[in-house]
């Protein structure tokens, strides 16, 4: 009786991920003078259990090669052996070598040996103590090749390369009597056993089968010829037949014609073992050759399938602290004697309950919200989720670059929805990459210009107001804003005379033209893709700003939106119709009357407001509202938002009412819509849309 | 009672003859004609209620309800096939349809006069649509097939529930 063992393939990786990173960061700890034992300790256990559960999943490849790595860390805890810069440095080679072999292995792909082999050299010379083990290394490599790491856990595999081309192999004609599935076999799980002796063929016969009203769907009625090829002893299959053997008609005969099909199986196959052969060497080729029969289906099949597994992947889990449940369970608790305390109240009612009623009510009311908070408490992340991997990243970037850089990071754990976090994280490395690059200056500059040799970024997060903000910070040699401007007008972006602020020129290095320009580096600007990044923030309803003196270093605020789920909404009036404006796009609400509004020959109209003149969007024409009483704009209300760093106002007739609303998706069954960038369910039930204002402001350009 | 028997016998009929590629279809009715979608793909059958309207969409996207939390449109099939409009009644009927492929589902609620039957189609009995002029547009018409000397035409769901600006919108 086996388990099905892929059910725990996903909590395995998630701990071996887990393990990796803690690896790696212990490892960028690790100080050369003073060991730290416990530090030590716990990249070994990070090794150990990814050792042992790779074992027990039968991923052979990561198991060995993390055995090795384990050897290693043994005799540095035991103080064998140095730590040196080297061999941790081989050892941080190791953990990426093997998160990619975990990564392959996850998605159904073949593992890279020729990386996993070149780590695992790099090890064993460390571990050696510098002389080169080519030739242990060579047999550990056939092994990879034929497990191939695929799912099937068939260990048995390696059985057929003695077959050669003899294929051996057995018949069986299996006609089980039509109560077999009653005494609880199942035909299916037989079948699976059979597969992992060797590649099973089956032919289902039918005919048997009655018309629909005689079937009885707990009868089998169905038989079949079964063909395994494999060197397997007619003893393991009765083995597997042994439990059905009163309750079916059986026969089992040694295998002859099917040597005939095998070389059809190959033919079909047009590209065998090209994936194998490279890395094999010359002796062991010839017995390699008959694997392919049940080998090279795989490729094929998981090229096909990479789609699918890849999705299979994204579907991800998440971890929630014990603390987190416990209140939820203790909220829902709650939950339920106040709603037991009304179902009393209103049993009986009579006016002089009311009282009770409305103080039950209230109770209710908090209770929910504490429910509320408490269920999206759930998605929340510590940002150290993303931060933990930047260590890594500037200890790699900064050698390669020469540069003596060190990473602080603040307010790890300030918490974040987990949809930002798994999105913030591309934004973020581009970001610490260009701070890294163009930012910090060589170690010569730096000490001419009077700074300290090292350079220092500092990665912070913090929460403000409804929002989380991320900074970079570096105290590099900043933005230049003459070059800025001079490359922005040489590249034809601004006008020349065209006076900018501060603001206006570092706005310049996210416009999509700029960063094609070649090599900023020489300049102190940042160069590639910054507009991609602005994007990417603002789609998650972000924005980013740059702050930067001269000499003295920039630095990169980004902020966010809590969550993605819940917002806090205006609801406003136009016509019949209710629209939720975001309340932190908005700046201030104003009573007008038609005589304020100032015409502007064919351009729409503006307001004035404070000496500024604000364009204004009618919201009833834009959104082509005819109902309610006819534009009777004399009075309404001008809402002033802010939206992509531009003032502007929407002119609607009334304001109902702030309320925190839930986003629903429009387009999971519908399609995006200019201007709404979601909607929401009232209270009564109905849906309100919610104004996506940038949007909206393009969309009025128009 | 000949009558009854007579529809037992012709039931019968329908059942024994349709058991190797019957297709059941919902049919439905617009105006004076009658249509059939899958009824595999009905998910539930409502009654009309106002919709939240949405801006600057064609006409006969009227607009989205909230269907237990989430949010759908609501198609109007009579102005989706350029008939005449016909006002809302109580009676009036919402069909909610699934549509898309394994990746990804939508829901759509279509609105129709009424609801008439289950029919079973024999797949062989389906006819290729003739070419209708412009009334109703061809391209959602799978086949016509005639039950009980009515003809019903059968509406491909995804095609009628595509909506043809979502690729342009998207780029």
């Amino acid at each position: 009786m086996s388990i099905d063992m892929s059910q725990f393939h996903q909590v395995f990786f998630e701990e071996c991920f887990e393990g990796l990173e803690a690896m790696e960061s212990g490892l960028l700890t690790l100080d050369m003078g003073d060991i730290d034992s416990e530090i030590i300790n716990t990249i070994f256990r990070g090794a150990h259990s990814i050792k042992g559960g790779s074992g027990t999943f039968g991923f052979t490849v990561v198991a060995e090669y993390t055995h090795i790595m384990e050897t290693l860390l043994d005799e540095m805890r035991d103080g064998r052996r140095k730590v040196t810069q080297p061999a941790v440095d081989v050892l941080l080679g190791s953990v990426d070598c093997l998160r990619e072999m975990l990564t392959a292995i996850q998605n159904e792909q073949n593992v890279n040996n020729a990386s996993v082999e070149k780590h695992k050299t790099a090890l064993e010379v460390v571990l050696n103590g510098g002389s080169v083990a080519e030739e242990p290394a060579l047999p550990v490599e056939q092994e990879f090749t034929s497990e191939e790491v695929s799912f099937n856990d068939a260990p048995d595999v390696d059985e057929e390369e003695s077959v050669g081309l003899d294929e051996q192999g057995w018949k069986i004609a299996f006609c089980p009597y039509l109560d077999l599935l009653k005494t609880g076999n199942d035909p299916v799980r037989l079948f699976r056993e059979l597969n992992e002796l060797g590649e099973l063929t089956t032919t289902v016969n039918i005919q048997d089968i009655p018309g629909f009203y005689e079937l009885d769907p707990e009868e089998c009625n169905i038989s079949w010829d079964l063909k395994v090829v494999g060197d397997i002893s007619g003893d393991e299959i009765r083995e597997i037949f042994n439990w059905v053997e009163g309750d079916c008609e059986m026969e089992i005969q040694p295998l002859a014609k099917a040597v005939k099909l095998l070389p059809v199986v190959k033919k079909i196959d047009p590209e065998p073992i090209p994936v194998i052969i490279p890395n094999n060497p010359a002796p062991k080729s010839v017995e390699v050759k008959p694997k392919p029969v049940t080998e090279t289906k795989k490729p094929d099949s998981q090229d096909s399938d990479n789609e699918a597994a890849k999705t299979t992947a994204k579907a991800s889990s998440i971890r929630v602290d014990t603390d987190k449940i416990d209140t939820l369970i203790n909220m829902v608790g709650e939950v339920v004697i106040t709603q037991s305390m009304l179902g009393l109240v209103g049993e009986n009612f009579s006016m002089d309950k009311v009282g009770q009623l409305k103080r039950g009510l209230a109770q209710l009311e908090r209770h929910t919200r504490d429910l509320q908070q408490s269920v999206m408490n759930i998605r929340m992340l510590p940002i150290s989720f993303v931060f933990s991997r930047f260590p890594r990243l500037v200890h790699d970037i900064s050698s390669k670059l020469d540069k003596k850089i060190v990473l602080k990071l603040v307010g790890e754990n300030t918490e974040v929805d987990k949809a930002v976090v798994e999105l913030i994280n591309d934004p973020l490395v581009h970001l610490i990459r260009n701070s890294l690059d163009h930012g910090i200056e060589m170690p010569a500059d730096r000490v001419a210009a009077g700074k300290p040799e090292t350079g220092t970024i500092e990665l912070k997060a913090y929460h403000r107001g409804g929002h989380i903000v991320i900074e970079i910070i570096d105290d590099g040699r900043g933005l230049d804003k003459d070059k800025l401007l001079a490359k922005a007008i040489e590249k034809g972006l601004i006008e020349e005379n065209n006076l900018l602020t501060e603001k206006q020129i570092f706005e310049l290095i996210f416009m999509p033209g700029f960063s094609t320009a070649e090599q900023l580096t020489d300049i102190s600007g940042r160069g590639v893709g910054m507009d991609v990044v602005r994007r990417n923030i603002q789609s998650l309803g972000g924005n980013i700003e740059i702050i930067s003196e001269l000499g003295k270093g920039t630095t990169i605020a980004i902020h966010l939106p809590l969550t993605l789920a819940i917002l806090d909404g205006q609801s406003v009036a136009v016509g019949d119709e209710t629209y939720i404006v975001p309340l932190v796009s908005i700046i201030e609400s104003i009573n007008i009357t038609e005589r304020m509004l100032n015409k502007v020959a064919g351009k729409g109209e503006t307001f004035r407001l404070r000496n500024e003149y604000l364009p204004v969007i009618r919201m009833r024409s834009i959104f082509n509202v005819h109902s309610g009483n006819p534009t009777k704009s004399k009075e309404g209300v001008l809402v002033v938002v802010e939206g992509q760093g531009e003032l502007c106002c929407l002119l609607v007739d009334e304001l109902l009412g702030q309320q925190q609303v839930v986003i629903k998706s429009l387009e999971a069954n519908y399609r995006r819509v200019e201007g709404v960038s979601g909607a929401t369910i009232l209270g009564d039930g109905s849906v309100a849309l919610i104004l996506d204002v940038p949007g909206l402001v393009r969309f009025s350009i128009r | 009672m000949a009558q009854e028997a007579e529809n037992k016998d012709i039931d019968q009929y329908h059942y024994s003859r349709n058991l190797d590629n019957a297709v059941q279809y919902l049919s439905f009715a617009l105006g004076k004609e009658e249509y059939g979608v899958d009824i595999l793909r009905v998910q539930e059958i409502r009654s009309w209620e106002p919709v939240s309207r949405i801006p600057n969409v064609p006409c006969y996207e009227k607009g989205v309800v909230n269907l237990r939390g989430s949010i759908v449109p609501i198609l109007d099939l009579r102005e989706r096939f350029n008939l005449s409009k016909a006002e809302y009644t109580p009676l009036t009927v919402v069909v909610v349809l699934q549509t898309g492929d394994s990746n990804k589902t939508r829901i759509m609620g279509v609105v129709v006069d009424s609801v008439s039957d289950v029919i079973s189609v024999d797949k062989t009995e389906i006819q290729s649509a003739p070419d209708f002029g412009t009334k109703v547009s061809n391209e959602f018409i799978n086949g016509l097939v005639s039950v009980n000397e009515r003809m019903v035409m059968l509406l491909d769901v995804d095609k009628l529930l595509k909506l043809e600006e979502l690729d342009q919108d998207e780029s």
